[in-house]
């Protein structure tokens, strides 16, 4: 089982979403974050003073899956969130050690 | 049959009736026309009176939009205790002072505790206080803005009630007193400020610096370089929306100042709509051309800037003039906004520049652009009306405010400030579900 967190712009939350469900995968979670990578932030002005945002608001997907899965799970994503311009977003891929469905107490591939 | 007869006596009982009475004309109808004209006169005032009550809720809109979400409460607090306390002090004591009996024209001696009034007498006096005490009201709640995310809830009660009850009504005599019972030195100058650019707008602007000189900046405001760093309001949309109120509200404050029913309101309306369009749309185009993108900040400030400065001159200056007058202040406002921005005097809403240098610049406007002609005498009457409004209120309420520092105390703790005055001094948040920063 491997976790599948990805950083992505806001807009592209709908499109990413579709994409992964047509492999098959049954749930995700997804949290407004703010943050920034090589993208910096940018410039805005409030009355009059012109400050840097830093931190930019982004959406975090985390999804867990069987390990077979992973890589069409990254092409999915990379594809569906992709705009060419900077500040895209990164894709990380984590061990998961266990899984329970609290319902049913299904264990790990039967609980995703 | 006996019906028939009844309908008959009737009809017969209503001509002889009619025939008695002569023709009606104006001057036979003289009393029952001048009564309508009264009646007419109470409802405008009236309904004006509530239009500039709804002013408050303008002012605590943009209050609380431009500034952060952990002070929300504080700034709805503030607003609602200065109409609330400021009514109370308004009628034992403030009424009295700006519009009472007087023999040197420096404030008045009678009407307090709204006195004037007796049970069964003339109820024009509550009408004309109804209209004056939102007034104060508007005076006072000018300077919550600019002293906001800092001041120490207490200290900030006791301002309130000092300017409704004297710092305001004794300037206000100076120009208005003779609205009611009063005769004051300035009018009888012939200052001309018809809603009060000066009278309302400046003394609350230049209480306001005081307020915002004696508090110091907010504690992030300036970089440990000195560089300014913005803190960003929580809700430019709430901020837009008390602009929109508050334009609105102007609609009762300069039409509803004639506190009479005639056509003279039409031209009033007009020019302070003018003067605010063009405030705003002059504020929208100098802040495209020196930032580079409209900025809404000063587009909202750009509106009040120019119904600030038509207030003065809304009765005696031509529609054109008007919008001169407004596109001015729409230029000024942005300048003056960073100017004091620069020199470190921190008010989060603009409240000084909008208020105090907009209400100069209207009242000085209303003399260059009389519709009668200008004179130096006309102009310099203005001048000095300017002059007088802040020699008087500056000096005044900057030593209010640093008595009330040195004994209860203005300014709330550096904790208290970072926490938020919402939970430091009201016990409470205005957002729960949030987090805030």
């Amino acid at each position: 089982m491997k976790k599948i967190e990805a950083i992505i712009k806001p807009f592209k939350i709908d499109d990413v979403k579709d994409a992964i469900n047509e492999l098959g995968v049954k749930g995700m979670t997804v949290t407004e974050v703010k943050g920034y990578g090589r993208q910096r932030g940018h410039k805005e002005i409030y009355r009059g003073v012109e400050y840097e945002t830093n931190f930019i608001p982004k959406i975090k997907i985390e999804t867990v899956v069987d390990a077979s899965m992973v890589e069409a799970v990254i092409e999915a994503i990379k594809k569906s969130a992709f705009t060419g311009t900077v500040g895209d977003g990164k894709i990380f891929v984590l061990t998961v050690e266990s899984a329970t469905r609290i319902r049913t107490g299904e264990k790990d591939k039967d609980a995703l | 049959m006996k019906k028939m007869l009844l309908i008959l006596i009737f009809m017969a009982c209503i001509s002889t009736a009619f025939a008695a009475d002569p023709e009606p004309t104006a001057v036979s109808n003289k009393e029952a026309i001048e009564l309508v004209q009264t009646h007419a006169n109470y409802l405008w005032t009236l309904v004006a009176a509530a239009l500039v009550f709804f002013m408050q809720a303008g002012f605590a809109m943009v209050e609380a939009g431009f500034t952060r979400a952990k002070n929300a409460i504080n700034i709805m607090m503030k607003n609602l205790m200065d109409f609330s306390l400021g009514s109370l002090a308004y009628w034992a004591v403030g009424f009295g002072l700006m519009f009472g009996v007087t023999t040197t024209g420096w404030f008045g001696t009678s009407g307090f505790f709204l006195s004037d009034f007796t049970p069964g007498g003339d109820p024009w006096v509550l009408a004309f206080w109804m209209f004056q005490v939102v007034f104060a009201a508007t005076a006072a709640t000018i300077v919550s803005g600019a002293m906001a995310e800092r001041t120490k809830f207490s200290g900030y009660l006791i301002y309130s009630v000092i300017i409704s009850a004297l710092v305001y009504p004794i300037f206000g005599s100076w120009a208005w007193g003779s609205l009611f019972n009063g005769k004051g030195w300035l009018e009888g100058l012939g200052f001309i400020d018809f809603a009060g650019s000066t009278v309302v707008h400046s003394v609350g602007g230049w209480s306001a610096l005081a307020g915002a000189i004696v508090l110091g900046p907010r504690i992030g405001k300036y970089g440990k370089d000195g560089k300014i760093k913005p803190i960003l309001g929580h809700n430019i949309t709430l901020a837009a929306l008390g602009v929109f109120i508050l334009w609105l509200g102007w609609f009762g404050f300069n039409p509803g100042s004639t506190t009479t029913a005639d056509k003279s309101i039409a031209m009033i309306f007009v020019n302070t709509n003018l003067a605010a369009a063009a405030g705003c749309t002059i504020a929208m185009f100098v802040s495209w051309i020196k930032f580079g993108k409209p900025e809404v900040g000063m587009s909202l400030n750009g509106a009040l800037a120019g119904l600030v400065a038509i207030t003065a001159g809304c009765a005696n200056v031509t529609p054109s003039s008007s919008i001169i007058i407004g596109a001015i202040a729409g230029v000024l406002v942005v300048f003056s906004v960073l100017f004091f921005d620069k020199i470190k005097i921190d008010d989060p809403v603009g409240a000084i520049s909008v208020h105090g240098v907009c209400g100069a610049w209207g009242t000085l406007a209303a003399g260059i652009f009389n519709m009668e002609g200008a004179t130096l005498a006309i102009v310099g009457v203005q001048a000095l009306g300017i002059v007088s409004c802040f020699l008087w209120t500056f000096p005044t309420t900057f030593l209010l405010f640093k008595l009330i520092s040195k004994t209860i105390g203005l300014r709330v703790s550096p904790e208290e400030e970072l926490e938020g005055l919402d939970h430091a001094e009201h016990g409470g948040m205005a957002y729960p579900d949030f987090v805030q920063q």
